[in-house]
């Protein structure tokens, strides 16, 4: 069986198990006895311990299946592969892949141990994990229904398994981070392996081509990465040129000035915005605004690449704007009203309260929101991916065109990949990078902001 | 002393006129940046709706057409795999000829061009679903090739340079606008096609379709795991370092750049656990992860929002702990809990980058029918068409983002709704 008809059948021998525990537990309080539980708890723990078991099983067998399969597969290859190179071997293996479900490709004969092999294991697997699965299941009725007494404690077991999976499904979110950290420091160390971090971090040439021949001219590849880092900047310096005062503004404006009426539609209509895929942020930006800074640009004689910086930085400007609005907006109503009274009460001008007392008081959160807004336009991808460029220009030209760490990684990425060689392992590392800036910048933001909150309360 | 107040109200209000020109500048510079933003919303859907409205009209060459049993060499009884394999497209070729009456080799291939592929296609099925037709004269509206179709709707009694009709392809287009064969029709291929090399071809159902099995797959993990993690953190969490480390990553994690979980969905879900890439299942599960900690914490804010005297009266009734979360609590807050869920999904929806990493720009013809086919989604075929230098498949791009504009509105219409209906003043 395969894994949906698997799953399904779990499901309805777990729907089943809540029945059975059920009525077993009715027929057990109609002879007479006092339950310890609600029926419907025996029913709960008997499909706990019927569904999760097997699913469980399923999930790591699933995920264990493929890599084990490939690792039997090798030792099944003609020799001259298994000496090979590990791409030589990953080729090898989805080769015999193709040839056992039948794929149009031409006949290896020196590979049809393997397939046979191949074809052999997944029979086998396919009878074993339907097999254990289901009588997995079948072990868990058998065993809960004789455990099922008067005066079992059901109700503290179910919820002592339901609060186990709560906090297991809590824990998913540090999996993740320890994710992206494992998988960014593996490769990046690897890439490490290849390219010293120090030529990395300060080397000034990026060009990641690698040769395909080792006789090419040019073959090493070389990954400074500073021109990187340098469009990077330079793209989030100009969004932020836009993005910080127009949000800025917008807050206050919206928040001492609006009325109620405007406020409450234009408020919204800001933050839609932010709810605009990036993707059509970066189509506006390449075939909208950069063509039209283009024209502008030559009108006045000056040299403006097509893929111009500005066209990018002020269509992400464009992005940030409401991030800065909206954050800076709850920073600014989490100001006492009485600081603003005292002002006025001083003499002071609207505008003068806002500058001279609000802003100052306000300043930790709204340097957290432009730190948040920060990080948001170093990570932004498809903007820069779109209308952004490839050259890796070391320049501080806003109508030039340079390029960014996620371009890069796009780029890297995209297509077809061998994890051996520098050029996709470069891409890692230059994730790395772009996690652990950002994670610093997000720590210190939220820590800012949540002592500035802590404040005022 | 009253010599020197009044020096100073004196003073004082000389100095009005400057703070109050200074009051008015800058009230100014609020409501201009205010505009600003709504401009730029403004001009941004203007842009696009200006460029994709015309992506929904098709231009068809309505023309009466003899299938003609001989040439296509079958008959009526013939085999549905004879229609496929005869030469539809020579049919074509030769009515447009005796139309045309082109002089040469080089005026045929420039007629030819101006028919679409498609065209042979639209025949074939149509003598496929009823082979009567074969040896009648029939009236169809063929597809006419892009090039055609810009020209159509945008070029045409302009001086426009940038078609690429060359002259003698003008005379025919302007002779059949006489006979009235040129018409536009409201451009159906476009939304039951899949991914296509020719523009007039093209279409968004692939997409949509692996959109909508991603977006599943995505929300039947994120939103039990989101709401479980919810629950525990907010209801269960002992108050101790561990939970503390846990609420700091789900925060840290909702502010990471989207693309480092596509390198996580490359690096762990690929290339350790052997998922297949393209597939809206790795798409899912990445799409997962990103949205859990935006439904995490607007889960975590729709239980804070339920009042301790709910929980209170159920204490008293006797209800254990897990009875009063599950039958009490979690009932008030899931109005709360899906709106979050829906916004999280409307994320998922536009998301492009990380979806670029594992796989999902794959040029894919085929509807994908379940989660392990390859496929791609809306935004990743937004980006895929927009590198292409046909011109009508701008106009496409543009017709796409409205689509999927269009379903982004919806989503957030329903969440604004859904809080409308269901919010609870306590």
């Amino acid at each position: 069986m395969n894994y949906s008809s698997l799953i399904i059948a779990v499901l309805i021998l777990l729907g089943g198990a809540y029945l059975l525990g059920r009525n077993r537990a009715r027929a057990i309080a109609s002879q007479g006895m006092r339950l310890h539980s609600l029926p419907t708890h025996y029913g709960a723990l008997m499909a706990l311990w019927t569904g999760l078991p097997p699913l469980l099983l399923l999930l790591i067998w699933a995920l264990a299946e493929a890599p084990i399969i490939d690792h039997l597969l090798i030792a099944q290859l003609p020799e001259a592969v298994q000496q090979g190179s590990s791409s030589d071997i990953q080729l090898a293996i989805s080769k015999v892949h193709n040839l056992a479900i039948g794929a149009g490709i031409e006949a290896a004969p020196e590979l049809e141990p393997a397939v046979r092999h191949l074809l052999d294991l997944q029979e086998r697997t396919l009878v074993l994990h339907s097999g254990m699965v289901l009588s997995l299941a079948l072990l868990g009725i058998a065993l809960t229904w004789r455990r099922i007494k008067a005066d079992m404690r059901a109700r503290t077991e179910v919820e002592s398994i339901v609060r186990r999976l709560l906090f297991a499904s809590s824990g998913i979110a540090v999996l993740t981070t320890l994710g992206i950290l494992a998988s960014v420091l593996y490769e990046a160390w690897q890439f490490f392996g290849k390219v010293s971090p120090f030529e990395f971090l300060f080397g000034t040439t990026w060009s990641p081509q690698v040769a395909l021949r080792a006789d090419q001219s040019g073959s090493s590849g070389s990954f400074g990465a500073v021109p990187l880092f340098a469009g990077t900047l330079l793209i989030s310096l100009i969004a932020m040129f836009i993005a910080v005062p127009v949000g800025l503004m917008a807050a206050i404006y919206l928040s001492e000035y609006a009325t109620p009426t405007i406020r409450q539609y234009a408020k919204p209509a800001l933050e839609i915005l932010a709810g605009i895929p990036t993707v059509v942020y970066g189509f506006f930006a390449a075939l909208t605004v950069a063509p039209v800074i283009r024209e502008l640009g030559e009108s006045m004689g000056l040299a403006v690449s097509s893929e111009s910086a500005l066209a990018a930085g002020l269509v992400m400007g464009i992005m940030i704007i409401p991030f800065v609005s909206s954050l800076s907006d709850d920073v600014i109503n989490a100001v006492p009203q009485s600081l603003r009274d005292g002002s006025y009460g001083l003499g002071a001008t609207k505008s003068e309260t806002v500058k001279e007392v609000v802003i100052p008081a306000a300043l930790p959160g709204i340097v957290g929101a432009i730190m948040l807004a920060v990080s948001r336009a170093i990570g932004e991808t498809m903007i820069v991916a779109m209308a952004a460029g490839l050259a890796a220009n070391l320049t501080a030209n806003p109508l030039d065109s340079v390029t960014t760490v996620t371009v890069q990684i796009v780029t890297l990425l995209v297509g077809d990949q061998e994890f051996d060689s520098p050029k996709t392992l470069a891409a890692f590392a230059l994730g790395l990078v772009l996690f652990l800036v950002t994670l610093v910048l997000n720590f210190v933001a939220l820590k800012v902001v949540q002592k500035y909150r802590e404040q005022y309360d | 002393m009253t010599n020197t107040s009044l020096s100073t109200r004196e003073k004082v209000e000389k100095s009005m006129v400057r703070r109050r020109a200074a009051e008015k500048r800058f009230r100014a510079y609020g409501m201009a940046s205010v505009l600003f933003g709504l401009l730029c919303l403004v001009g941004l859907f203007g842009d696009i709706i200006n460029k994709g409205a015309s992506a929904f009209t098709q231009t068809v060459i309505r023309t009466e057409i003899l299938i003609d049993a001989d040439y296509l060499g079958i008959n009526k009884k013939a085999e549905d795999q004879e229609i496929r394999n005869a030469d539809f497209e020579g049919l074509i070729k030769q009515h447009f000829k005796n139309i045309v009456q082109p002089e040469g080799r080089t005026e045929r291939r420039l007629l030819y061009s101006m028919i679409s592929a498609g065209a042979a296609w639209q025949l074939q099925e149509a003598v496929l679903l009823n082979p009567a037709l074969l040896g009648q004269k029939v009236t169809v509206n063929l597809i006419a090739d892009d090039d055609v179709d810009q020209w159509f709707k945008h070029d045409r009694g302009t001086d426009s340079h940038n078609n690429r009709m060359n002259e003698t392809q003008v005379k025919w287009l302007e002779q059949w606008i006489e006979q009235d064969m040129l018409q536009t029709q409201f451009n159906t291929l476009f939304f039951v096609n899949g991914d296509s090399r020719e523009p007039e071809l093209a279409g968004i159902r692939g997409a949509i379709t692996g959109t909508f099995l991603t977006l599943l797959v995505t929300f039947l993990l994120s939103f039990p795991i989101g709401v479980a993690a919810a629950i525990y953190l907010e209801e269960f969490a002992p108050r101790n370092k561990i939970t503390e480390f846990v609420e700091i990553n789900i925060n840290n994690l909702a502010a990471v750049p989207s693309i480092t979980f596509g390198l996580l969905g490359l690096a762990i879900f690929i290339n350790i656990f052997g998922v297949a890439r393209s597939t809206p299942l790795v798409g899912g599960l990445v799409l997962t992860l990103m949205t859990l900690p935006t439904i995490i914490i607007s889960g975590r804010a729709a239980i804070k929002a339920v009042p301790p005297s709910i929980r209170e009266a159920a204490y008293g009734l006797g209800a254990s702990k897990m009875q009063v979360v599950f039958h009490h609590v979690l009932p008030l807050a899931l109005p709360g809990m899906l709106t979050g869920t829906i916004i999280g999904m409307a994320q998922a929806l536009g998301e492009t980058a990380p979806l670029l990493m594992i796989g999902m720009v794959a040029f894919v013809v085929d509807v994908p029918g379940f989660v392990n086919d390859p496929s791609t989604v809306l935004p990743v075929q937004i980006f895929l068409w927009s590198d292409s230098p046909e011109r009508a498949f701008m106009e496409r791009t543009s017709g796409a983002i409205m689509v999927l504009l269009g379903f982004l509105v919806t989503m957030n219409t329903a969440a604004v709704m859904l809080r409308r209906r269901l919010e609870r003043r306590w």
